[in-house]
């Protein structure tokens, strides 16, 4: 069953086109990873699925609500869809357990001890369990982000989306956080991961989706596509990132 | 001239009380403006249309005309156009609220704009409505920044009580006037009205800086 459906989706800023008639149906457990050159409409494709982007026309539902439904719907979607950002974005006021504890105390409104018991649980999880008295401005890039990772599954979403996670961080820093993706993907979470970590893509990912100029040239396994990729620009692009 | 400072004694009671009156207009003044500036500063940073054009010319007409204009007309023109009877004390606050809530409104518009967009997406990421983002997230970075412009405002306006000497109101530089016409010593009476000034900007300044040192500016 389908948890993710665009149909006939287009995105504009302006006068630029960035997503064109899109259609594409990602299924509960599928771990897609997005590739395309910069400008080709992935963060965006990506950023529409939990609606910080508004679509122009046609229709995308997640979780059997359309982003269209107003906005007490789209909060729903955004609750069972979980985002960690490029620039992990943890709320600077606050500390790391705090940041965890946030989502559960302000959007599914449980007592603040109960939050913070929950924040401690997935703040091991991710391998910070003694870190969650520190500030995010005390924190590493890689730490920050595994913070941001444990945030977000606080609200227990169905679905998590990650829009170049790894981007900021220094090539040392990435594995610790590229670990916790593989680890959450084992689970079973549905996830949908923007990046240029072809070593995820071939691990971890059960589908890889090639973007250009906003629209999906090549959808398939990503170890078939990554040993022998057909498409000339998806060949010249490989070249590029690996 | 010999500087006579039993006269600064003699007039000191009378100052004291202008003094007071100075610190209860600014107070009360600055707690209506610190709403109305926050009200207008967010109707200007997230609302509408409507909302931000009623906003814009609020702010505009108030920072386009001078305080003393603005009390005269409340405490002269309003009774006339509205039928509306204000006393000098009512006048003093009012004007004070009006005009100091435009300036903080453009402050609270800065500041809640200066904070990093991703962190209003990581909030509504979450699945929170906008006003929750605004309050629990965005707001408190953005008060520390605040602070410091605040800081000026809050000064400004302290020493914008003075023009109420206009309407009459008995606060501090009124009162040194009145004295002065009376003795006419000029150096003792203006010498002790400009440090009474500085007692109290000086106080405000401290709570500032020990309330900026207390909080990581983020």
């Amino acid at each position: 069953m389908s948890i993710v459906e665009f149909r006939n989706v287009t995105k504009t800023f302006g006068p630029v086109v960035v997503l064109r008639e899109v259609d594409l149906n990602i299924d509960k457990g599928e771990v897609v990873v997005l590739i395309g050159p910069s400008g080709s409409g992935k963060s965006t494709l990506l950023r529409c699925i939990n609606a910080l982007e508004e679509i122009n026309g046609g229709d995308l539902v997640v979780d059997n609500i359309s982003v269209k439904a107003g906005r007490s719907q789209v909060r729903l979607i955004r609750q069972e869809a979980g985002m960690v950002f490029q620039q992990f974005n943890l709320f600077p006021q606050m500390t790391a357990l705090e940041n965890v504890a946030f989502g559960p105390r302000r959007v599914r409104g449980i007592s603040r001890a109960e939050a913070e018991e929950q924040a401690r649980a997935l703040l091991a999880k991710v391998g910070l369990a003694e870190r969650g008295h520190h500030y995010p401005a005390e924190l590493s890039g890689g730490q920050q982000q595994r913070v941001a990772i444990a945030r977000a599954l606080a609200v227990k979403p169905k679905l998590m989306l990650f829009d170049e996670p790894t981007s900021a961080l220094d090539p040392e820093l990435r594995h610790e956080v590229l670990r916790v993706m593989q680890a959450l993907a084992e689970e079973g979470m549905t996830m949908i991961v923007v990046t240029h970590e072809m070593a995820f893509a071939r691990q971890v990912g059960t589908r890889l989706i090639f973007m250009e100029d906003g629209k999906i040239s090549v959808d398939g396994k990503p170890a078939d596509l990554l040993a022998n990729p057909e498409n000339p620009r998806l060949r010249e692009f490989l070249q590029h990132v690996h | 001239m010999e500087f006579d400072w039993s006269v600064i004694g003699e007039a000191m009671p009378a100052l004291l009380s202008g003094a007071r009156l100075t610190i209860l207009i600014t107070l009360a003044g600055l707690v209506g403006g610190l709403a109305v500036g926050f009200v207008a500063g967010l109707m200007r940073a997230y609302g509408n249309a409507f909302l931000n054009a009623v906003a814009f010319a609020y702010i505009e007409l108030i920072r386009g005309t001078p305080i003393v204009v603005q009390v005269m007309f409340i405490y002269f023109a309003l009774p006339v156009l509205a039928d509306i009877r204000v006393n000098p004390m009512t006048a003093a606050v009012t004007a004070i609220v009006v005009n100091a809530g435009a300036y903080i409104a453009e402050i609270v518009r800065g500041s809640f704009l200066s904070v990093h967009r991703g962190l209003k997406e990581a909030g509504l990421a979450l699945g929170l409505p906008l006003w929750k983002v605004l309050v629990y997230i965005i707001g408190p970075v953005a008060f520390r920044r605040m602070i410091p412009p605040l800081g000026n405002q809050f000064i400004v306006s302290l020493k914008d009580t003075s023009l109420f000497i206009v309407i009459g109101v008995g606060e501090l530089t009124r009162q040194g006037q009145e004295i002065m016409a009376a003795n006419f010593r000029a150096v003792e009476i203006w010498s002790a009205v400009a440090i009474l000034y500085l007692l109290m900007t000086g106080t405000l300044t401290l709570i500032l800086r020990v309330t900026e040192k207390r909080m990581r500016i983020l």
